[in-house]
Parts: structure tokens; sequence; C-alpha cells
């Protein structure tokens, strides 16, 4: 699914990852771990598509359309309500039976009663939810997820849980985190960058 | 018709978001209606239509540059043109659905401006009223490529004006001899050719400026 060869990526004269050799299979789990600076974030946004290698050669076996990208920022409108958040990228990534896979997106991650409040009335950790929603809508082959579990609270640190163990073995699965412990058991690899 | 359909849902986007936040459209009209109170003040009585023809196309294209100014903004908040960037539509939709709205907020300006021209300055036949619409839209395609490459800078309220003003100076040539020269409609064809010249390069390239 991931094949990357003496991948280098810089910004200006800093060589933010360099000399990465990368294979990951179709239904992998991967964690991604190292410190703050490491190029997690660089790595994470180069494999969405988001940004070029600098050197080396990077392929990702899927369309723009299947990848599922959550960034540390949640990526959503915050003069949008979450429902018109999700309308507009399910409209844009042609999502089938919109309104019933955003519907039960909300539902499944606590967000149904506040559906009609704009986002920018929303805690940190609820965005961080619609970002999660925003991810998974189109119902992407490979989920590439940069700190998942930052501003979460427990309940939904416990929904993203059982979303991931339910996604695991069906879908690419790359996380960058913090806490490689709370995935081990869903991991059937880990990059540790330096 | 995806790709109406793509960018009918984003030009949609932006009107709601103005509509909900208000930061760009009130500030235009306030912006335009104060600088041609201002010029009305600032000019000596019996300047001549001429001059006050050309106070009309600087309050255009610097009410067209607040609006620029605004324009990515809420791409800019929480990441989101990221997200654009990465949905499978043509990306030059997202160009194109910023151009229309930016279009919509500077003619609801107009509709106030022009007006407000009339009573302070000069009378406005329908070649000067065709030739506001033309300027419109060929600052709004030239300027909505230019701010989103601005809004990728670190100087981004330096850098709009610096890009936007000289690509905008046929515009206000045309403009002006529309409004002015005896025989304007020709003018119309330079703006309408500028228009049509730079809506097509913008919408080929913005792909390159939200891409690396």
């Amino acid at each position: 699914m991931i094949h990357a060869r003496d991948l280098e990526r810089r910004y200006g004269r800093r060589r933010i990852l360099f000399g990465l050799d990368l294979d990951v299979e179709r239904g992998a789990f991967v964690l991604v771990t190292g410190p703050n600076g490491s190029g997690k974030t660089t790595l994470l946004r180069l494999l969405a598509g988001l940004i070029a290698p600098t050197r080396g050669t990077l392929r990702v076996d899927t369309e723009r359309a299947g990848i599922g990208y959550l960034a540390h920022e949640p990526l959503v409108y915050r003069e949008l309500t979450a429902i018109e958040n999700l309308d507009l990228f399910g409209r844009l990534y042609r999502v089938p039976e919109r309104r019933e896979r955003i519907g039960m997106l909300l539902e499944r991650f606590g967000l149904w009663d506040a559906r009609n409040e704009r986002v920018s009335a929303y805690s940190r950790g609820m965005t961080q939810r619609l970002a999660v929603c925003r991810a998974l809508l189109h119902e992407p082959e490979l989920l590439v997820l940069d700190e998942p579990y930052s501003a979460l609270d427990a309940q939904g640190i416990g929904l993203l849980d059982r979303e991931l163990r339910e996604l695991a073995g069906s879908r690419t699965i790359v996380v960058s985190t913090h806490d490689p412990d709370r995935l081990a058991p869903l991991a059937t690899g880990r990059l540790a960058l330096a | 018709m995806t790709y109406l359909a793509d960018v009918a849902a984003l030009t949609q986007k932006d009107l709601r978001v103005e509509l909900r936040a208000r930061d760009t459209l009130p500030a235009m009209l306030l912006f335009v209606l104060s600088t041609l109170v201002v010029l009305h003040f600032a000019l000596p009585s019996g300047t001549g239509d001429a001059a006050a023809y050309g106070v009309l196309w600087v309050a255009i294209v610097f009410t067209a540059l607040l609006g620029l100014a605004r324009a990515w903004v809420p791409e800019h908040e929480h990441g989101v043109l990221d997200g654009l960037v990465l949905a499978p539509c043509d990306r030059s939709a997202i160009w194109l659905g910023k151009t229309l709205a930016t279009l919509s907020f500077l003619l609801a300006s107009q509709a106030v401006a022009l007006p407000a021209f009339v009573l302070f300055f000069a009378p406005l036949d329908a070649t000067a009223v065709a030739a506001v619409i033309l300027v419109d839209v060929g600052i709004c395609a030239v300027g909505s490529l230019t701010a989103a490459m601005a809004a990728a800078g670190r100087a981004r309220e330096l850098l709009l004006p610096l890009l936007v003003l000289p690509l905008a100076i046929p515009l206000v040539v045309g403009g002006v001899g529309a409004a002015v020269a005896d025989a304007g409609e020709r003018y119309l064809l330079l703006l309408a050719l500028y228009d049509a010249v730079f809506a097509v390069l913008s919408w080929a390239s913005f792909e390159y400026v939200v891409t690396e």
C-alpha cells in the first residue's frame, strides 16, 4: 500500500526526514512514534499527499479519494455547523447516501445533539471528534491519523478506540502517537523516528 | 456537471460563512462609502466628471483588495485548505468557488457604492456600469489566485497589494477609458479580453499555488 525509498524532506536547509525506507502492506496498522520534531507530522503529510518528498520515492497505492487524513488542526470551518461541514466534504468526496453516513458518524461520536451548533462554539475535544468524523466520512482505504487522541476526553478516547478496533484489518492505518501502548494491541508494525 | 456541483458547494459554503461571520461584506460597504465621502470633500469643487470617474475606480480597486485580503482567512483557520486540497475534486473548483463568492461580495458593495457615486460625483451610463462589472470579474479572478499565494506567505497583508495592484492597472485603464472616452465600448472589449485571459490563467495555475 505504501512504498518509500530513501525518503527525504527538507524545509529550507533543515532536514526533517532522511534515508527513510518504508513498506506498509494493505490492511496493516502502523504506529509512528518519536520525540517532538522527529518528523512524524512531516511523514504523515507526505503520505497524505499534502507535501512532496525533497528526495527519494514515495508510492501510495490509492487515489486521493481513498485517503482519510486527520491532522493536528481539525480542517473544518469554524462558522459552519457539524452537519454543514460534513455535508460540504461529503459532496466533494461524492459520498453515497451522504445524509445517512453523516448522521451515523455524528451519533457514533456523540455529536448528534450538537449537530446544528457552529464549530466555533465547540470545545477542543468536540472539534477533534468532528475532525475524526471528517476523516472517516468517505470510508477511506488508507487512514493517516496525526495524534488522534489529542484533546479527547475519556469518552472520546473510548469512542475512537472502538472505531479503530473495528477498522483495524479492513483498512490500512498509519497513526502517529506519543502513547503507543494504547494502540499496541492493534498494531502490526511500528516506526520509531529519531 | 460534477465540476459545477463542486463549485456550487464551495461558493455556497463561502456565502454561508460570510452570512454567519459578517467579517467581509460590512467592512467592504463601510470602506467604499467612507472612501467616496472622503474623496467628495477632498476633491476641489468644479474638478469635473473625468476626475470623478478616477475616484470611482480607486474606490473599487481598494474595496476589492479589502475583500480579497479576507477571502482565504476561513480556509487558514483550522487548516481547512489542506482538507479542500485533499478532496478528490478538481482543485480549480476551489479557486472558482472563491472567485464567485468574492465577486458576489464586491457586486453587493457596489449596489450601494454606485448610487452613492452618482449622488456625490457624476452620472453613470450603461457603458460605465458594464465596465464596473467587467472590472469586478477581472479583479476577483486574478485577486483570488494572488490572495491564495499571499495567504501562504508570512507577510500576507503586505504581499497582497503588491501582487494585485500592478495586475489591476489594465483594469483601471480600461474602466476609466470606458467611462470617459468617446468610444467607451472599445474599452469594454479590452476589459472582457483581460477577464478572459486572466481567468483562464488563474484557473489553470491555481493547482500549483496550493500544492507542491
